[in-house]
């Protein structure tokens, strides 16, 4: 026979200001089988906690309501005590009756009838709780970081700092994803490649940190604690092992003039054979096969086999598969910028001199391929004017995305002043909707653009970039004096806007997370769990979430990192009890519920005989990814789903109290 | 190729005649049959959808209705304005419910949007014609000649509704041009404003829009001007000598409809494509053209 006991929690006046909690408490003793009905001002404190203990121990105590708040508050507290009762957790239910009844209704006659009824609908599912156990599922303690860039860098030294071994893996010839491309970073001017290298260097060398380079991942299966991963490593046509890094063959490849460097954002010229860059980590260079002539003339070139010391390069490598197993993952994909061929009217692609920032940040750079001197694309002068131009792309719902890129007004800023400090007497023009530089420092740096560094800005759209006699003519609007203008510059860098990476999108299918309507990876919980995916032993770091800066991505990927050491530093990870559980008796193999399961977490399930002879196939939940969501148990043609906890005889019980 | 409607407007049947001229007799030496709709009426262009929304629809709406009562299932409107105001109103029904009850009222006749293919002289020269049908009639290439497309706006704005071209970088028209073996020339303002209607209310504001457009047309060594709006072709036109009078330098420009360009590669007799029926006289293309083709 049950013997539950009802509390009843005035939350202070939170409660007891519109829900008559004495009249509840009598309408609970009315209940049969609630053998112990009781009231009290703030049941969540220690007292309130201590009479719960009492009344379960007293009164022995088979099930446990709480009229109170919302079970995302205290349910975890409630259940703890009755825990150290030696009740199930699973025994103590909630009627919330603060969020759903007291905060959002103001007649309190009214208010208390519907406190009685959510309250008498959790008698009767308390009455058919049955135990529920927490699962737990073994972790294998190794990391995976998908993306090299800062914040899977910052992710997989964090991780492998704190004693774990990491897979980092990167699409690229070498590591340091955007951050490397960048000159000076904002707002303090401290050198992107001087802050970003030895932390690239650190990865390579670091004992806990296996690196794969040029691979990209192929293949994910299974859940938390045990991921199944399979790497494609690329063929180099380089032995890495015996490359030096010395730069023979690609100073002997005769094509140095034909390919556009990707990392130049085809601003100068790379050879086949090639780094991408002279700090690449590792210093090992990849054959482009694409344009080698050695692939292309049937084998006749072999310059860098030639010039090579230790001949290391092998033009008949091939791609290779690595498996590994992996208990957590970090999706740490970054961006790509926009394609602005849709704004024809800026005639980025038609006129040389209109770049996007990327590329005005490989001009500034040192490694770039004009040394750090501000040449402009199409005759390699020095330019004196140029319009920088924000918001292309970005905020632009019609065209465009409508979000901020949030970046794009601290870097243009930063280019100005870089502008003018490079090129002395220049001009610079920035057009902007608003200006957003909200963290430390930065509001600050964008006023010295202005004031200390001479930079124009003028708030308004340019709708037109022409040229005029060797000059682009600018034609945008000054909202703030009402007048168009018109200006002669000699280049125009467009900020264009921030988007996911390419390729990202296909990735979250194969890890099972969610991601917005942009491509953008989604979390868990936009506040309360920003470094969580949607999927459990998955996490998130740096722009694939959304554009952010490089501070906030450092802090990303710590985050993440900080998630995985916090889950490894146990040996089992417990998964709540309240999952989707399959009645192998009456499933017919259908596998709708599949279909529906947003975190794969169904799969088939043979049953053998003794013979080891296949006698049925099922359904069978995989209890590191269910979340227990209950779309399966809707899909169910057969009613053979049921999530622990929430069984069809407890939520028709709920409906009849109701009913009554 | 379905049965196709033909929507004059009013522009071809007024004052820019030889649009509708040049357009039958490349069609007919296409061998390409289009039949005007019957009883069409006003498309609502200017003064209609600047005073009444539903008016601006309604009217369009029932010369598509009875397009679609007589089984054409495509409409060409060679007026940019016209086929503006077609595309508009059949994205409008298209999207609302609500007016598409209140128009089918009003009009007494049921139009099912979507069905139709309505297309400016351009889009129906690429799409319905085809480039290699228009390739091979090409008798007489005009290599040689250098010509400028000016779009203009309607042509490709608003994008969305639209649904042709890059609206800030169109290359349809050039593309047209470069069939007839004359050599597309590039500018600077394609796609700028040529005042439109404030011909009438306001001319030194199309004075100085038009005027921009024709001497940067004028600076990159253009023969000739292409259009395929009739509006834009009076504003080019038409006002030419005014404008070389307010800014005291000479443009010279011939502004002929793309169809009239292309019924000359054709080898169809100027005449008979109306082509002197413009005020800046096309004397200087012809007989470029003749000294070219005798070369």
């Amino acid at each position: 026979m049950a013997r539950i006991g009802v509390f009843v929690c005035w939350c202070g006046s939170n409660i007891a200001g519109t829900v008559d909690v004495e009249k509840l408490r009598e309408e609970a003793a009315k209940i049969p089988g609630v053998v112990s009905a009781s009231d009290y001002k703030y049941m969540c404190s220690d007292p309130g906690q201590n009479s719960l203990r009492n009344v379960i121990k007293e009164q022995k105590l088979t099930g446990v309501v709480l009229a109170a708040c919302s079970p995302h508050m205290h349910e975890n507290t409630f259940r703890k005590a009755a825990v150290k009762e030696g009740l199930n957790p699973y025994f103590v239910e909630i009627a919330n009756i603060r969020e759903q009844v007291s905060w959002v209704h103001e007649d309190k006659e009214r208010a208390t009838a519907k406190a009685v009824d959510l309250m008498k609908m959790m008698v009767e599912k308390v009455k058919r709780d049955r135990p529920v156990e927490d699962v737990k599922v073994p972790l294998n303690k190794k990391a995976l970081v998908i993306g090299g860039g800062i914040s899977g860098i910052q992710a997989a030294l964090d991780i492998a700092n704190g004693g774990v071994e990491v897979i980092l893996v990167e699409k690229e010839p070498s590591i340091g994803g955007r951050m490397i491309q960048l000159d000076e970073t904002f707002p303090t001017l401290d050198c992107s490649s001087c802050i970003m290298t030895p932390k690239m260097v650190e990865v390579n060398q670091h004992p806990n940190i296996k690196l794969y380079t040029y691979s990209e991942v192929e293949d994910i299966s299974g859940y938390i604690g045990n991921f199944k991963v399979k790497i494609k490593k690329k063929a180099r046509s380089v032995v890495e092992k015996d490359c030096t890094g010395c730069g023979e063959c690609w100073n002997a490849c005769p094509m140095h003039k034909n390919v556009k460097s990707e990392f130049n954002l085809n601003l100068s010229e790379r050879t086949a054979i090639y780094v991408p860059f002279p700090q690449a980590v590792p210093l090992i260079p990849v054959l482009d096969r694409s344009v080698c002539l050695h692939f292309k003339k049937g084998g006749k070139c072999q310059k860098c086999y030639d010039a090579c010391g230790p001949k290391c390069i092998n033009f008949d490598l091939q791609d290779e598969i690595i498996e590994e197993t992996v208990g957590a993952i970090v999706a740490s994909t970054g961006y790509d910028l926009m394609d602005t061929s849709m704004y024809g009217e800026y005639g980025y692609g038609k006129y040389k001199d209109v770049i996007s920032g990327l590329q005005f940040e490989r001009l500034l750079s040192a490694s770039g391929p004009t040394e750090g001197v501000i040449k402009r694309p199409s005759d390699g002068k020095t330019p004196q004017t140029i319009v920088f131009v924000q918001c292309v792309g970005s905020r632009d719902p019609e065209k465009g995305v409508p979000y901020c890129s949030k970046v794009c007004c601290m870097y243009t800023a930063k280019h100005a002043k870089l502008f003018a400090h490079k090129v002395h007497g220049s001009q610079s023009y920035v057009f902007y909707i608003d200006i957003r530089s909200t963290s430390k420092g930065y509001e600050e740096f964008v006023r010295g653009t202005m004031e200390q560094d001479g930079a124009i800005y003028l708030r308004g759209r340019v709708s037109k970039i022409y040229e005029d006699g060797g000059k682009l003519i600018v034609k945008g609007a000054d909202t703030l004096s009402g007048n168009q203008v018109e200006i002669a510059a000699d280049m125009v860098v467009l900020a264009t806007g921030v988007i996911p990476k390419k390729g990202s999108d296909k990735l979250a299918q194969m890890l099972g997370i969610s991601y917005d309507k942009y491509g953008f990876y989604t979390e868990s919980h936009p506040k309360l769990r920003p470094a969580e995916s949607s999927t459990a032993g998955i996490f998130l770091a740096g722009m694939a979430q959304g554009p952010r800066d490089i501070p906030e991505s450092v802090v990303s990927g710590s985050a993440a990192a900080s998630k995985i050491l916090g889950l490894f530093s146990k040996n089992e990870y417990e998964v709540e009890g309240t999952i989707a559980n399959v009645n192998e008796a009456t499933c017919v193999a259908c596998f709708y519920c599949r279909r529906v399961c947003a975190y794969n977490a169904i799969s088939k399930k043979e049953i053998k005989d003794r013979s080891g002879k296949v006698v049925k196939v099922v359904a069978s939940v995989n209890p590191g990814l269910c979340t227990g969501c209950g779309a399966c148990v809707n899909a169910c043609f057969s009613k053979s789903i049921d999530v622990k906890g929430f069984m069809d005889d407890q939520i028709y019980a709920e409906i009849k109290a109701l009913a009554i | 190729m379905g049965k196709l409607a033909y929507y004059p407007g009013c522009s071809l049947k007024g004052t820019s005649f030889e649009y509708e001229v040049s357009l039958l007799k490349i069609l007919e030496a296409l061998n390409i049959e289009i039949k005007e709709i019957s009883d069409w009426n006003c498309c609502g262009a200017s003064a209609a959808h600047s005073i009444n929304h539903n008016l601006s629809i309604a009217l369009p709406a029932r010369n598509l209705a009875i397009a679609e009562k007589d089984g054409y299932d495509s409409v060409l409107a060679p007026c940019a304005a016209c086929s503006s105001r077609l595309k508009n109103a059949d994205y409008e029904l298209k999207n609302d419910d609500v007016l598409k009850k209140k128009i089918t009222n009003s009009l007494e006749m049921n139009y099912v949007p979507a069905g139709m293919s309505i297309n400016n002289m351009l889009e129906f020269l690429i799409g319905e014609v085809g480039k290699d049908r228009i390739k091979s009639m090409v008798k007489k290439p005009l290599s040689g000649l250098k010509v400028a497309s000016y779009y203009g706006c309607l042509l490709v704005r608003p994008p969305k509704i639209m649904q042709f071209d890059d609206a800030e970088n169109p290359v349809t028209m050039d593309e047209l041009v470069a069939l007839t073996g004359a050599e597309p020339v590039d500018y600077s303002f394609k796609t700028e404003c040529c005042g439109a209607i404030n011909s009438l209310s306001k001319p030194d504001v199309v004075m100085a829009l038009t005027g921009k457009v024709l001497y940067d047309i004028k600076k990159h060594g253009a023969d000739l001007v292409v259009v395929a709006c009739p509006l834009c072709h009076s504003n080019l036109d038409v006002r030419q000598r005014e404008i070389e009078r307010k800014y005291e330098e000479k443009i010279g420009l011939p502004v002929l409809f793309i169809t009239e360009l292309i019924g000359l590669s054709f080898g169809i007799n100027p005449k008979d494509l109306a082509i002197d029926g413009h005020m800046v006289t096309a004397d200087s293309v012809l007989r470029k053209i003749e000294e070219l083709n005798n070369k």
